[in-house]
């Protein structure tokens, strides 16, 4: 009777490390799932740092984040030699011909020709982008990772930001919704 | 040859038609050596220029000291400082442009914070979501030496082996006889 007990606590050490494997994996597993780049941006729910920059296609004139007042809006920062950007492109073209929210590009650290060519090749999904030829308004939107989307509500606040590139999915379950939250409920 | 789109512009692998071919002639070996220099001249210009410094060497130093206390959020494992990235480059110019304009420390920490959040920071503060990060490492301490205190009095608290029985005591003898009667 005894000896048995003692063979089974013995069988069922044997399971620790079995156990110890299991949990590690339950870690692994969690840890492939996260994306470090995914850093939560300490700009949402605060308002939409201000810029006035030149246009990209009209160099004389400029655009502000105070325009946009009053409105919804998606701000897209994007360049020409962003491979994400080319990826993510199809998606913001698609999005901006349902009309549902106004697009707004911010050229990040272009060339202004490229910046309009790119455009002129893949199609241009924005109302117009501003060019921040040195990328400091892209500083003090905390970009990092271009492409990046904001979605910026009537009083000019930051509601939603993505870093990487927009997928359908994203824009079907969290914009398209928000949006219609934010212009309803505004 | 298409270009790998990881953004490394100008150290496409090299290609040498030369391999396969006859290395023999010294004609072949002033091509080699010509091809190869060209690569390396075209590698230079490539390269990019030295990352801008601070003319003041004092304010260079203090800039320096904020660049190892931030990290780079494109390469997340390093700091700004070491980073070559173009927002590293970026972002050490904003601090040598703020520390120059008189803003302080702690003022740059604050613009940095409010626009990258607290991972931007190497050392992150202590509150409430990073009380595991900061504790977590000795709760595991703590329960850990409590596992083996617990193992060690509960080993000392379990009986001494009862003494065998008459019974078994024989079961052994004739166990060690039988060994050494094989050869």
């Amino acid at each position: 009777m005894f000896r048995r007990r003692a063979e089974v606590m013995l069988r069922a050490r044997f399971l620790i490390p079995l156990a110890v494997f299991a949990v590690l994996v339950v870690f692994l597993g969690v840890g492939l799932r996260l994306d470090p780049r995914e850093v939560p941006s300490p700009l949402i729910n605060k308002p939409a740092p201000a810029f006035q920059l030149p246009q990209l296609q009209a160099p004389d004139k400029s655009f502000a984040q105070k325009d946009m007042l009053g409105k919804v809006w998606m701000l897209n920062v994007w360049a020409s030699w962003c491979v994400a950007c080319r990826e993510e492109h199809p998606n913001l073209v698609a999005f901006a011909r349902t009309g549902a929210v106004p697009i707004y590009g911010l050229n990040y650290k272009d060339e202004r020709e490229d910046g309009i060519a790119w455009l002129a090749r893949f199609g241009n999904p924005y109302q117009l982008s501003a060019y921040d030829r040195d990328g400091r308004i892209g500083i003090d939107y905390g970009v990092y990772g271009v492409p990046e989307t904001y979605v910026i509500d009537k009083a000019g606040v930051i509601r939603y930001k993505r870093i990487g590139p927009v997928t359908p999915e994203i824009l079907r379950d969290k914009i398209l919704p928000l949006v219609k939250e934010l212009n309803g409920n505004a | 040859m298409r270009k790998r789109s990881s953004g490394y512009e100008g150290t496409r692998p090299l290609m040498l038609p030369f391999f396969g071919g006859h290395f023999g002639s010294s004609e072949m070996a002033f091509k080699l050596i010509g091809l190869l220099l060209g690569f390396i001249l075209a590698g230079s210009a490539f390269a990019k220029e030295a990352p801008t410094v601070a003319a003041d060497p004092q304010l260079e130093k203090r800039a320096m000291a904020l660049a190892e206390e931030l990290r780079c959020l494109v390469c997340q494992n390093q700091t700004i400082a070491d980073s070559h990235a173009e927002l590293a480059i970026d972002l050490k110019n904003q601090i040598r442009e703020k520390l120059k304009a008189g803003m302080s420390e702690a003022q740059i920490m604050d613009y940095m914070v409010a626009r990258y959040g607290d991972f931007v920071l190497y050392r992150p503060p202590v509150k409430a979501t990073t009380v595991p990060l900061w504790f977590g490492p000795f709760a595991l301490l703590i329960a850990a030496v409590a596992g083996l205190f617990y193992y060690i009095l509960r080993r000392r608290r379990t009986p001494p082996a009862q003494p065998l029985s008459e019974a078994e005591q024989a079961r052994v003898r004739s166990l060690l006889d039988a060994q050494e009667d094989r050869p």
